[in-house]
């Protein structure tokens, strides 16, 4: 035991830095790009066609590419997706996603952005009707109903789903170590190839990645106690 | 005044309105009465365009719709903003309390700032004797208390024209007479109102005119105690089934 704490004490320091320098910042821009690909395809889905012909005709092919995109993500793995931006593109000629980064944060926002924008969808409809006709009564438009009336109502009932997806994407970073970024989990890889104490490196990264999601879980429990002040 | 001519809406197994000729005036109530389903809140939500009729006409003031021919966004947000529209549901904005719910319209659609939305909204709210709810959320006030607010609210925009589509059908007794006492009110001050309401009693008192829609056909329009002593059989059957 003495010695698992020696171990913590003299590599929990790297490992936290290793979070700072590389998972936290994926998590965080991954998430927010995400959240952004997530209100955009929720918004398409749920458009309704315009009177004119060929603006309708246009919001059709957004349609399908949206739920092409979706139905793409949802239905293949994260690390097969990492693979072929990664290693597959560049291979054909693609070389913008020979960054190791940049490959990091497309997939992965890309990957939260499909699953969320079903979660911001089902919060949007799950909005009375009658509030939207209350703000278009108001004489507001349909990007003022959706902006002050129905996003602030939906935020709030998508706060326990989207915060499990980013739960999720903190620990699906560790996933990058394969397309070469030494992130926390690589780190800790590299560490137990060295000192051969791989139960204990193993156990002391997923003490890390636990910490760094219980702090998100007791942001989430506030967030959610903000919100609830005009629950029903 | 409202006109409307061989107003007619019809969705696909069904046709709500058929061919309505009518006027609302300016300055009086007109109760839109009739059974469920015949078509009364169809007409109601046709006026601000929340519904859009498929054929007739409808002249606002110095504005003339045809409804056969596409209505541009921006001509439904000015006929909408000639209405102010009390829903039968509790449609106060439930993420906002009652201060901001009414200055929400007053900000992002009169374009008034925020502090000239907050004065005017709180002298309403003075004037309605319910300044001790200005924080409060919709979810802790009476069903009664809503629908106050919701009226305080369409009133907060200086309509010209009051719509109020069975304000009271989901309230108990009790809190019925909170709100039909400020509609009474609003009456008296010659307010421009259309109601939809099965409150027959209420009808009579406070209407200046009536209309009876039946299965979507405009079946009485004139004058409010010659409805309540028709001797028309459809119009005495459907008095003779509600309760006063």
């Amino acid at each position: 035991m003495s010695e698992f704490f020696e171990l913590a004490v003299k590599y929990l320091p790297s490992l936290f830095q290793a979070a700072l320098q590389y998972t936290i910042p994926l998590t965080i821009m991954s998430f927010s790009l995400g959240l952004v690909f997530a209100l955009v395809t929720a918004l398409i889905r749920l458009s309704q066609p315009p009177k004119n012909e060929w603006a309708a005709a246009f919001l059709k092919i957004l349609k399908g590419v949206a739920a092409f995109y979706v139905w793409t993500f949802r239905s293949t793995p994260l690390i097969v997706q990492l693979f072929i931006v990664f290693y597959g593109l560049p291979n054909a000629h693609i070389s913008f996603f020979a960054n190791a980064w940049i490959s990091a944060i497309t997939v992965f926002s890309l990957n939260t952005g499909a699953y969320a924008s079903e979660t911001i969808r089902a919060a949007i409809l799950s909005v009375p009707y009658v509030q939207k006709e209350a703000g278009l009564s108001l004489g507001m438009s349909n990007w003022e109903v959706y902006l002050y009336v129905v996003l602030p109502q939906a935020a709030r009932i998508s706060i326990p789903p989207l915060s499990n997806s980013l739960i999720s994407l903190l620990k699906d970073t560790s996933l990058a170590s394969v397309i070469t970024i030494v992130e926390m989990f690589y780190l800790s890889q590299q560490i137990a190839a060295q000192n051969y104490r791989i139960l204990s490196m193993y156990i002391l990264v997923a003490i890390v990645y636990a910490f760094l999601t219980s702090i998100l879980s007791i942001g989430q429990h506030y967030l959610e106690a903000y919100t609830s002040r005009f629950a029903q | 005044m409202i006109t409307v001519n061989n107003l007619t809406k019809k969705y696909p197994n069904q046709v709500a309105l058929n061919d309505i000729t009518t006027t609302f005036p300016a300055h009086q109530t007109t109760a839109i009465l009739g059974p469920s389903g015949s078509g009364k809140s169809t007409l109601l939500r046709s006026l601000n365009l929340l519904e859009l009729p498929t054929s007739g006409e409808m002249i606002l003031d110095d504005l003339q719709l045809a409804f056969n021919q596409v209505i541009s966004n921006q001509t439904i947000l000015k006929v909408r903003q000639q209405f102010g529209m009390v829903f039968q549901e509790k449609a106060l904005f439930t993420h906002l309390d009652v201060l901001h719910n009414l200055t929400e319209g007053l900000i992002h659609v009169k374009k008034l700032t925020k502090a000239v939305a907050n004065q005017q909204a709180l002298k309403l709210l003075e004037q309605f004797e319910m300044t001790e709810l200005a924080n409060r959320f919709p979810y802790q006030l009476s069903g009664g208390q809503q629908q106050r607010i919701a009226i305080i609210r369409a009133l907060a925009m200086q309509p010209k024209y009051l719509l109020l589509d069975e304000p009271t059908s989901a309230l108990d007794p009790e809190l019925e007479a909170q709100v039909l006492r400020i509609l009474r009110s609003l009456a008296e001050q010659n307010t421009s109102m259309v109601i939809v309401t099965h409150n027959m009693a209420f009808a009579r008192q406070v209407a200046d005119r009536i209309l009876f829609i039946d299965h979507g056909n405009l079946g009485y329009q004139g004058d409010t105690e010659n409805f309540f002593t028709s001797d028309n059989p459809r119009i005495q059957q459907f008095l003779g089934a509600m309760t006063f």
